[in-house]
């Protein structure tokens, strides 16, 4: 009986799905035009520019690889890349264990709107206002966190203006900014877990702790690793924090690559240079990308 | 954009339409460019110095109804970044206020217009500025391609009441004397002005040079490359210089001992407790704030800062000169500014008459009225030490080193902007104690490269 029904069934899903490609396009176009314009374009150019001397305002000359061995023998760039390291390794390393703990407190303990948005809140915070707040209250003289030391019986800090601890506090000011968006993303992954779990575990008799290592924070990798890898990939850009507070000072201990791509740029108007540096700079992530995806085993999970 | 390029002999109708357009569309919201003008745009990054040269403005407009001039300042920072960008999208302004750090590099690239090419310009007398301004805006192909503005000069400040609190007099802080050994009398008044947390002075026994209340010297950072009020003032007084010749030198003298001697005294004063140490300022150094706090007793800096110290709440302003060195007389670096005319200007000639007026008496005059600065003209000078002297200030110690030639020049030389990228970290670095001045040698050999 459902034979004769069955032939204009094709004919009408045919005629749908040439619509829906023409419609698709349409909807695709400007997103596609946006990464067009915006995205690769830049992206072609600069690492052309990589190949040349430009100063903005002579043309551009072609002068091969000769920005790529400058690189490589500035002692400045190799600093930079020790510095921005050592910067994402703080950074990441506190932030994600911060982040995850409260977001493993938000879905266990207390399930208060008020206090989603609270933790949100620094977030909401401009990082260059995060900055020069922090700038203040760290200040050497006239900071109210050094005059606390003072209270305390410790000796005052130069959070910015010593060499051993402008990088380390950067990072903290930025994890303290930062934090409670991570924690939102790990929370959203938290809600794919089913309770179930958790209440067999309990019916065995598992304890808190027991259930964050064994449960928890098994079935979170996949989340886990998405949310290191943008986090990572956003680590490596800092700049605004650090043009706010040291400038790259003192000396080169917070002269992080970002920074040095803009001074080289917008200060010695060395584009060419400063598009090997970006180039450069673009194959770290893609590297540290890949072997981040890789060892998170981002695209899996072990929920199945 | 360039349909409006015209000499104002040929003043065409359909020229003149060009222009109006052009004027048109550059300032929609200008009520005041009346028709068949040009407007001019000029740019400073002073905002104290801009009521003065909007009355220059003013003045000229009036006396030159077919043009007008429109003025736009920007902070600092901004405005060498502002600048470029807007060569680069072929926008800038007529006429600027230029720095002799940043003029080599825009002249080499053609990006100034050589004065001497244009009408207005051609017959100026450069004799009539103060002595030796006019040359610094000499580019190496012989061009003029700056009008002297202003000049500044640095000297002492103090809190008088601080001073006096010590013990001393004004008068013990005129005709100190220096020398990198030792430091002389100069050191000895640092010595007695800082006082330690137990209200101990530096020159008495059981000074706590690890807890000092009141610096004798405020910092100003590491100074960079030109150490303008930092360290030149020491170096120069040893009768050292930056480079081979007074302009466009093209080898820095780093590796001479006298200016490594004269930086090891400086920041020498950290460890002695007299000055307070890199951590404490930053890269930021505030020295005006650390003198009107009490936290420093006297500070080194130009004679553009002279507002900014005459405001400070509490404090009696005195100013003392620089110490003399081992040459007998104090040395201070001697800088100005120039206004420089855009090589993309439509109007060039119009910009001339722009620029001729702005070096001239009258305007320089208007400006020094002001007390603010030092206009680079003498009649300006004067009205300025004049207005100073209103305000209860006697500015002669800026102008005296003028006039008797104790003034050494800042470097003008290629690359600063890649110089100052190499020496500045480097003299932050001796001034935290981490790096040897006698390494400036080896620093001098690698900027020199750069000027090969």
């Amino acid at each position: 009986m459902a034979a004769p029904t069955a032939p204009p069934v094709p004919t009408v899903r045919r005629s749908g799905r040439r619509d829906d490609t023409r419609l698709a396009l349409l909807f695709i176009l400007p997103a596609s035009i946006g990464l067009l314009v915006f995205y690769f374009w830049p992206l072609v150019r600069g690492i052309w520019l990589s190949f040349t001397s430009w100063d903005l305002l002579s043309p551009a000359q072609f002068v091969g690889l000769d920005n790529y061995r400058e690189m490589v023998a500035d002692p400045v760039f190799w600093n930079a890349v020790r510095v921005t390291l050592l910067y994402v390794v703080i950074n990441i390393g506190l932030q994600t264990v911060v982040a995850l703990v409260i977001a493993v407190l938000m879905q266990r303990l207390s399930r208060s709107t008020l206090l989603r948005s609270l933790v949100l809140a620094p977030y909401l915070v401009s990082n260059v206002v995060a900055a020069l707040v922090f700038l203040w209250i760290l200040d050497y003289q006239l900071g109210i966190g050094n005059q606390l030391l003072e209270w305390v019986g410790l000796d005052r800090i130069g959070f910015f203006t010593d060499e051993t601890w402008a990088i380390p506090t950067i990072a903290a000011v930025n994890v303290w900014r930062h934090m409670g968006y991570t924690a939102l993303l790990i929370f959203a992954g938290l809600q794919t877990i089913p309770p179930t779990m958790y209440e067999a575990a309990r019916v065995d008799g598992a304890s808190e702790l027991r259930m964050f290592f064994r449960i928890t924070v098994p079935l979170l990798r996949p989340i886990l690793g998405l949310v290191l890898i943008i986090s990572v990939i956003g680590s490596f850009q800092v700049f605004d924090t650090v043009a706010v507070t040291t400038n790259g000072g003192p000396v080169d201990a917070s002269r992080v690559l970002q920074l040095y791509i803009y001074d080289k740029a917008f200060a010695q108007f060395d584009f060419g240079y400063a598009s090997a540096l970006s180039v450069a700079m673009l194959l770290i992530l893609v590297v540290v990308t890949f072997f981040q995806y890789r060892v998170t085993r981002a695209g899996q999970t072990d929920l199945n | 954009m360039n349909h409006a390029r015209r000499t104002t002999a040929t003043l065409t109708a359909a020229l003149t339409a060009g222009t109006l357009v052009l004027a048109g569309c550059a300032s929609p919201a200008d009520p005041g460019a009346a028709e068949g003008s040009v407007t001019l745009d000029y740019w400073l990054w002073d905002a104290n110095q801009l009521p003065a040269y909007q009355r220059c403005a003013d003045a000229f407009e009036e006396e030159n109804p077919d043009l007008q001039v429109r003025i736009s300042q920007y902070g600092y920072d901004d405005y060498w970044r502002k600048l470029t960008a807007a060569f680069v999208a072929g926008a800038g302004p007529d006429v600027f206020t230029d720095h002799l750090t940043q003029y080599p590099g825009f002249a080499q690239k053609g990006l100034l217009r050589d004065l001497n090419t244009l009408d207005a310009t051609a017959d100026v007398d450069y004799g009539e500025f103060q002595e030796g301004l006019p040359d610094l805006w000499v580019g190496q192909d012989g061009g003029q391609y700056g009008m002297p503005k202003d000049f500044d000069t640095v000297a002492l400040f103090y809190d008088t009441n601080v001073i006096e609190e010590a013990g001393l007099r004004p008068e013990d802080l005129e005709g100190l004397d220096w020398d990198p050994q030792d430091g002389g009398s100069f050191e000895k008044v640092l010595a007695h002005l800082t006082v330690d947390e137990n209200g101990v002075r530096g020159d008495e026994e059981g000074f706590d040079a690890d807890n000092v209340a009141v610096y004798g010297l405020a910092s100003n950072g590491a100074g960079g490359t030109a150490g303008q009020t930092t360290w030149s003032w020491l170096a120069g007084a040893t009768g050292w210089k930056f480079t081979d010749k007074d302009v466009w030198g093209t080898e820095y003298h780093f590796d001479d001992p006298r200016v490594q001697d004269s930086l090891e005294w400086l920041f020498g004063l950290v460890e002695k407790g007299y000055m307070a140490p890199f951590e404490e300022v930053g890269t930021e150094p505030n020295p005006q704030q650390a003198l009107g706090s009490g936290r420093a007793a006297i500070s080194a800096n130009g004679s553009w800062m002279l507002g900014t110290y005459a405001n400070l709440e509490g404090v009696d302003l005195g100013i003392a000169s620089l110490p003399s060195g081992p040459v007998g007389h104090p040395v201070s670096m001697y800088n100005g500014l120039a206004d420089s005319i855009s090589a993309q200007s439509e109007d060039p000639e119009e910009a001339a008459r722009w620029v001729e007026f702005l070096g001239s008496d009258d305007c320089q005059r208007i400006v020094g009225e002001a007390g603010v600065v030092f206009p680079a003209r003498p009649a300006g000078t004067e009205a300025a030490v004049e207005a100073f002297a209103e305000r209860g200030l006697d500015v002669s110690v800026f102008t005296d080193l003028v006039e008797d030639g104790n003034t050494l020049y800042f470097p003008v030389t290629d690359s600063f902007g890649s110089i100052e990228a190499i020496v500045q970290p480097i003299m932050d670095e001796i001034y935290i104690g981490d790096r040897d001045v006698s390494t400036l040698t080896e620093v001098n050999d690698r900027i020199n490269g750069l000027l090969r």
